[in-house]
């Protein structure tokens, strides 16, 4: 039994089967590696598993517990954290600021009418954020309004925001989409590290195969809304569906 | 002190100080001098000035940390009044039990809105607070005309049970005997300065509903209400709920607002049903926006500014301006006050309306930015020619939240 149970899940959007009968399983401290052609129906399924968008049918177990029918903020404080496409962060707050809002959300869970403490009282919390910030090397940035931060950075820092709240699985969309080479390398080089010194769960999809190759300790092709094959990296690389999949989609 | 960093305790301690000394520092012109007019130490103003100043922060606490703009809380100023001339009529002129109370009402009444406007956003939000204060202010004029005395306006009669009054006690609004309209005044070699109680009972409560604001903005409540302005998708997606946070933010407004409309009637025991007029909603975003959204002293100003703006320039007149530019020649001195004519006495909404559009324009941080600037500008001089012109595109450190 993996942590994250996807089974026989379809999704329409009118006349498009997005999604048709996709069963997924990922392991605990794995990392899952999703690819597949555009419009595969990849950011359709990852929604289903955060409560954007609800299945047609079939079920989402997470750690045991169903995920449906449940709002976003109820599945993150059940343990799964997202990074966006484009980053999501606060960026009118600091970066600090930005880590504080997760440490709080994950202590005092969806709502807590906080109104008369204080923020720089909360030691602890605070001296959790920084620590974070540090891990990812962006400490010297903490008081730094968060939307000048560079795209890179904004990543790295959004990526922070996840992980300080040590979540049970990190589920990435395409994390290095649109970004200049040197911000690409820059996101690689933290997922490497995530994955080297965490015992992390993540599900990531990516278009980058040498960024999917160098991670993933099992890769799930998606076509068509549909399941190809599932296998270790290795075999993955010279599998004819996969290159069926990629080659028919690129004429 | 008061669980405030340094900055803060010394920030609030000026304000406490500035509050104190308002008599004394908007008369600045000695009685009887050609710029007495624009003297605003009289009572009257000065608790207008404590009064909005108090609905203007709590319309921050909702507008400029959450960006939830409600065009609705003029509603909750008419309910605060309304409970407190109740309970002069019921029990007496002491305005405690009806401030009181006024805050309790128009939170429970805030609850309601707000649960039911929040389950939209953006101008939808906007619309449907809009619609509830039209509601309750055609409601005040007709259907509850029994609870709110209809276009009379609600007063104290004779015939009331003022059950809790004694025999010797005060005929208007008073604090166990402190009659909110007794003032004192002093006359230092011309300069006429009075103290009132009502003010200062007004000016007690700003500097409580200041100190609570700053609290908030402090905490890791008013952090989250900040990160709702700024995405609410990453809120969700942290595992928070936006919904309660700015329902709680809306009931908090609405019981500023409360306080205020409760404050209106304890200086001058009356309410109408004009108080929630859209017009009067209206004025608070104005104030609030005009003054800084989101910053700590910007209401205040805002409220401060337009609440000048309506009692001092409107009563400038052709005549006063005469008498100021009768130095010139005849033909020049119509010419000038010609022009002038239009922007003063009924024609200072315009001037205001000028001013307004000139902060959003070049101040989209409202007048504290503008005094910000001023400041940095004063400080730069002083340490000595301009500052290097950041080669490196270094980006900016956040701006702080106070001032
Ligand atoms: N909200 C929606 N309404 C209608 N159709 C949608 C919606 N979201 C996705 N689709 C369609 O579903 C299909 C799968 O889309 P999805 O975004 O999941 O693909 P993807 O694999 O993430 O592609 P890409 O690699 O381009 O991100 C596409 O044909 C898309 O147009
Ligand atoms: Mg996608």
């Amino acid at each position: 039994m993996g942590i994250l149970e996807v089974k026989g899940v379809n999704k329409r959007f009118g006349g498009l089967q997005a999604l048709g009968d996709v069963n997924l399983s990922v392991a605990e401290n794995t990392v899952h590696a999703i690819i597949g052609p555009n419009g595969a129906g990849k950011s359709t399924l990852l929604n289903c598993l955060v409560g954007k968008l609800i299945p047609d049918t079939g079920s989402v177990m997470f750690d045991g517990q169903s995920v449906l029918g449940r709002k976003p903020h109820e599945i993150n404080q059940l343990g799964i954290s997202r990074v966006f496409q484009t980053p999501e962060i606060f960026g009118d707050l600091t970066v600090l600021e930005n880590v504080l809002i997760p440490c709080f959300a994950k202590r005092d869970g969806a709502f807590r009418m906080h109104a008369f403490e204080t923020v720089a009282h909360e030691r602890d919390i605070v001296a959790r954020a920084e620590q974070m910030l540090d891990d990812v090397n962006m400490l010297d940035k903490a008081g730094m309004q968060a939307s000048s931060l560079s795209r890179g950075d904004k990543r790295r820092l959004e990526m922070a925001m996840c992980l300080v709240q040590e979540p049970k699985l990190l589920l990435l969309d395409e994390p290095t989409a649109g970004m200049a080479r040197a911000d690409t390398n820059n996101t690689i080089d933290l997922l490497k590290d995530i994955k080297a010194t965490r015992n992390i769960t993540m599900a990531i999809i990516e278009h980058d195969m040498h960024v999917v190759f160098s991670l993933a300790d099992r890769i799930t092709v998606l076509a068509q809304g549909t399941p190809l094959v599932e296998d270790v990296p290795e075999k993955i690389k010279g599998h004819p569906k996969v290159q069926e999949a990629y080659l028919g989609q690129a004429h | 002190m008061f669980g405030l960093s340094a900055r803060d305790t010394r920030f609030l301690l000026i304000v406490i100080a500035l509050t104190l000394l308002t008599p004394i520092l908007l008369q600045p012109f000695p009685e009887g001098s050609s710029l007495a007019q624009f003297n605003a130490g009289y009572p009257d103003l000065m608790q207008k000035f404590a009064i909005f100043g108090i609905f203007a922060i709590g319309f921050n606490i909702l507008f400029g940390l959450t960006g939830y703009l409600s065009f609705g809380h003029a509603a909750f100023l008419g309910v605060g009044s309304y409970t407190v001339v109740w309970m002069y009529k019921l029990l007496g002129y002491n305005v405690l039990p009806g401030l009181l109370l006024s805050v309790v009402i128009s939170a429970a009444f805030a609850l309601l809105i707000g649960f039911i406007s929040l389950r939209r956003s953006g101008i939808y939000f906007s619309i449907l607070t809009l619609a509830f204060a039209q509601m309750s202010y055609n409601l005040a004029y007709s259907v509850l005309t029994p609870i709110t005395n209809g276009e009379t306006g609600l007063q104290v009669y004779a015939s009331d049970p003022q059950i809790l009054a004694g025999s010797g006690a005060p005929t208007s609004p008073h604090l166990f005997g402190l009659v909110m309209r007794n003032s004192a005044q002093v006359d230092l070699g011309g300069w006429v300065f009075t103290f009132n109680v009502g003010y200062y009972f007004c000016a007690v409560m700003a500097i409580l509903a200041f100190y609570i604001s700053l609290r908030i903005f402090r905490s890791p409540f008013g952090m989250m209400l900040r990160a709702i302005k700024t995405n609410q998708t990453r809120m969700n997606y942290t595992g928070l709920n936006s919904r309660p946070y700015t329902l709680a933010a809306f009931v908090i407004s609405g019981m500023y607002a409360g306080l205020a409309g409760g404050l209106l009637a304890a200086m001058d025991p009356l309410a109408g049903a004009e108080r929630m007029q859209w017009t009067a909603s209206g004025e608070v975003v104005l104030m609030t926006i005009l003054g800084g959204a989101g910053t700590l002293m910007g209401p205040v100003l805002g409220a401060g500014f337009i609440k000048y703006f309506e009692n001092i320039f409107s009563k400038i007149n052709d005549g006063i301006l005469h008498g100021w530019f009768a130095f010139l020649p005849d033909g020049l001195e119509d010419f000038i006050v010609a022009c002038f004519h239009p922007f003063v006495g009924k024609g200072w909404h315009l001037t205001l309306g000028i001013l307004f559009m000139l902060v959003v324009i070049f101040l989209p941080g409202g007048l504290v930015e503008g005094m910000q600037r001023i400041w940095r500008l004063v400080r730069r001089r002083k340490s000595g020619g301009p500052k290097r012109k950041d080669p490196e595109h270094r980006p900016t450190a956040a701006p702080h939240m106070a001032e």
